[in-house]
């Protein structure tokens, strides 16, 4: 009789990234050194476990804690079965976003990497104050941080205008190549 | 002596006066900086929280950049543009895969072969040895040394100094006369890219990092990172209030504590940017301190 086993996420994740979700044995020391455990919905090694199983794969996605890694690499470092948990948040927010399936308490996260990102493709470089207006639009937060904006054009922190990449079309075309069309950035 | 050098966004903008002390400290001990030319951002968190790809060619825009200068070798102060670019290096030269996407996204000729350095092995190989005689003054503070997270971590990818408990900056602290503190926060995360989103998640751990460095004695922080220097240093209103503290330890570079040393004024170190002032009591050397402490010790 033939036996077939039906493609799952963790296998998907094997192949993108070549982490194995099966190598980590729940010994929790990413979850005890994670600086952002305390604010996950589902701390990091829970996260792992929910992938093992094969039936939440769809809650991960929509999980607060994929936003919320910082990526500080502690886990990592620590972790005796080598577990890339860093690379594996990269990888489930990319399909997060792809999938339209990011957790709405996460938006102001999101729209600051992608206001982020919206510099680097307008210039090259990251202005500060553009990504900041972006940002507020985004999230419709006017007046965080107007405070500070004073003391930092004093001490010389803010550029008014924007310093440019000369050859933009390089910068352009990475953006076409790689983003735009999928993430809309 | 020359080296090629990457600013990133932050030294340009928000992180000025680290630049203003790299740049410093370099013209002091006659190291011309070669800018990359036409260098562009190094997409930071938000190029790797988005897309892989977008991550990688960034960085490797920089390098193939970098290699078309001519230039074997790079110093890149910033912990992040430095985390990010050893990182796509590391990852393109394991994965021809990878590689080849990556080259034909930025249509850039790219091997590989330009040496990254952060600005603790750029201090330790070109200035360390050369520091003695210039030294003019000394610190008489203890101070914590905080590496934070992207200057040490992963080893594997970075292989820089010890990953729990890092020492090369405590190593030239105590060269500059500072007491350089063992304390439990040294490569704790700062916050990070969260300081403008999650204000509060900064407060929190800059907070705890801050708290222990002054339970322990500590007069200065000592950074290398312009992230881990904005949310220590520009968030202190936003810590204090969350810690209902008041703290005013003030949180300096290294390039800047070794331009104090061998007596750079402090504007052109940009200490003056700083949100918390600076006020760093140094004993200044004399000839005859030196023979004094040579007496003493051939007494000893």
């Amino acid at each position: 009789m033939e036996h077939k086993q039906k493609n799952t996420f963790a296998d998907e994740i094997k192949k993108a990234t070549n982490i194995s979700i099966a190598r980590c044995y729940q010994c929790g020391k990413c979850s005890a050194g994670c600086p952002m455990a305390v604010e996950m919905d589902y701390p990091p090694s829970l996260i792992l476990r929910m992938l093992q199983s094969n039936i939440k794969d769809e809650e991960v996605l929509k999980s607060k804690t994929i936003w919320l890694c910082l990526n500080c690499e502690t886990c990592v470092s620590r972790c005796p079965q080598d577990v890339d948990l860093p690379t594996l948040m990269d990888f489930l927010r990319s399909v997060s976003l792809k999938l339209g399936k990011s957790n709405p308490k996460s938006k102001k996260i999101i729209a600051f990497h992608k206001s982020f990102l919206e510099s680097i493709k307008n210039t090259g470089k990251l202005h500060e104050i553009s990504l900041i207006a972006s940002y507020k639009l985004k999230v419709f937060d006017l007046f965080q941080d107007v405070n500070n904006v004073p003391a930092m054009l004093k001490k010389g922190k803010l550029h008014v205008l924007p310093e440019k990449v000369k050859n933009m079309k390089s910068i352009k075309k990475i953006f076409s190549k790689t983003v735009d069309g999928k993430e809309k950035i | 002596m020359k080296i090629g050098f990457y600013p990133g966004c932050s030294l340009s903008g928000t992180a000025r006066e680290y630049n203003e002390s790299v740049v410093a400290i370099a013209n002091a001990f006659q190291i011309e900086l070669i800018t990359i030319s036409d260098w562009n951002c190094c997409g930071a968190t938000a190029a790797h929280n988005i897309n892989k790809i977008l991550s990688l060619s960034l960085p490797a825009r920089i390098l193939a950049l970098a290699e078309k200068d001519g230039l074997t070798e790079i110093v890149v102060p910033c912990a992040a543009c430095y985390n990010r670019l050893a990182s796509a290096k590391y990852h393109l030269e394991e994965n021809e895969e990878l590689k080849n996407e990556v080259t034909q996204t930025i249509e850039l000729d790219y091997t590989g072969n330009v040496q990254i350095i952060n600005v603790i092995q750029f201090i330790e190989k070109y200035i360390l040895n050369k520091l003695e005689k210039k030294l003019e003054k000394t610190f008489l503070q203890k101070v914590a040394c905080y590496y934070g997270c992207l200057l040490v971590r992963p080893n594997k990818v970075l292989s820089f100094d010890r990953e729990e408990d890092p020492l090369l900056m405590d190593n030239v602290m105590k060269k500059l006369g500072a007491d350089s503190i063992d304390w439990a926060f040294k490569t704790e995360c700062c916050g990070a890219g969260f300081s403008v989103s999650q204000t509060e998640t900064v407060a929190r751990l800059s907070g705890k990092i801050i708290e222990d460095a002054v339970l322990r004695g500590a007069e200065a922080i000592i950074v290398a990172c312009p992230m881990c220097h904005s949310n220590l240093d520009m968030r202190r209103k936003e810590i204090n209030n969350y810690m209902n503290t008041k703290t005013d330890i003030p949180v300096i570079y290294i390039t800047q504590a070794i331009g104090l040393a061998i007596g750079l004024s402090e504007k052109d170190l940009g200490i003056h940017r700083h949100f918390v002032p600076v006020n760093l009591k140094m004993e200044t050397l004399t000839e005859n301190k030196h023979i004094i402490e040579n007496l003493v010790k051939t007494e000893e």
